[in-house]
């Protein structure tokens, strides 16, 4: 089942584990908000290496603020990014914005 | 019988194979060999891919913008509304994007050039180099400036990025002056880029 639900607040770890990831390194430690909640598919971090993916694991798209991931963004404010992110690199986030 | 050739011909690919191609004539020469496929199933997969067009996302399209329920249907489940329309998705799951007079929608995939081939054919090569990439996700306005596209202050710059196992299309707002206007000929107004979200349907010019 999955952990989070639309609206919740989420962080994406700031990890660099080695191997092949579908976590995008410029959204890693960001916080950001679920904006759906895609399904659930084999993890692409054991596909890789020719293991099955089991179990498969909840998918999000999460919503991140252009300001949150980029600081000195230059554009309007609302402005968003959307990346799909597995559940295993997202922890609940309570309060205001991640550390730089 | 003279034929002049102040072209010059196509390089030949005389070099040697890389990792990959070696790789790929291996497995496809094993799996033929095996039995599990043949020559001619390879070729004709490699034709149907080859043979799918931005045609057939601007069919979705323009069937969206004159059916508001089977718009309802792509926004909710873009793979199946999709197969209403005969459109083959194969294993994809599709995410259509609806752009409005507040939402400017945007599509990339930083990590590598995922694209929603089933509707919209192979990927231009801009949207595969590492410019569009990594510089759509960064500073998205300026991007589609240079594609000629200015997004207005008040509306709202939304990127998607295809980091895993969606795939997305922009489905474009339909553009003034179209009012009446059948399928067949709205679906002419809607181009590749329009679906990935680097320009939007032109108006008809006014007479």
């Amino acid at each position: 089942m999955a952990r989070f639900a639309p609206g919740d607040r989420v962080r994406v770890h700031l990890a660099h584990p080695p191997g092949h990831l579908r976590t995008p390194t410029y959204v890693r430690g960001k916080t950001g908000v679920v904006e759906r909640i895609c399904g659930s598919f084999p993890n692409p971090e054991e596909l890789a290496y020719g293991r099955d993916g089991q179990p498969a694991r909840p998918l999000y798209r999460i919503r991140f603020a252009q300001d949150e991931i980029w600081p000195d963004y230059r554009g309007r404010a609302g402005d968003c990014v959307e990346v799909e992110i597995y559940e295993h690199w997202l922890e609940p986030f309570e309060g205001g914005r991640s550390e730089p | 019988m003279s034929h002049d050739h102040d072209h010059a011909p196509p390089p030949d690919q005389d070099g040697p194979l890389s990792y990959y191609q070696v790789m790929e004539t291996a497995v496809r020469e094993l799996l033929i060999e095996k039995g599990i496929l043949t020559a001619d199933q390879v070729r004709a997969t490699v034709e149907a891919m080859d043979a799918r067009s931005p045609a057939i996302g601007a069919r979705v399209v323009a069937r969206a913008w004159t059916d508001p329920a089977f718009k309802d249907r792509l926004l909710a489940d873009g793979s199946a509304a999709c197969a209403e329309l005969g459109v083959d998705m194969g294993p994809t799951h599709l995410v259509v994007v609806e752009n409005s007079p507040q939402v400017h929608n945007v599509i990339v995939c930083t990590l590598c050039s995922c694209y929603p081939r089933f509707l919209l054919g192979l990927p231009p090569d801009w949207y595969k180099a590492r410019a569009y990439r990594s510089r759509v996700v960064r500073e998205p306005r300026t991007v589609l400036r240079e594609f000629g596209t200015e997004i207005p202050e008040d509306v709202e710059l939304r990127v998607h990025d295809s980091t895993a196992d969606m795939r997305y299309m922009v489905l474009p707002l339909r553009p003034a002056g179209t009012e009446g206007w059948d399928e067949a000929r709205l679906a002419e107004l809607v181009t590749r880029d329009c679906m990935i979200g680097v320009t939007a349907p032109k108006s008809p010019p006014s007479h």
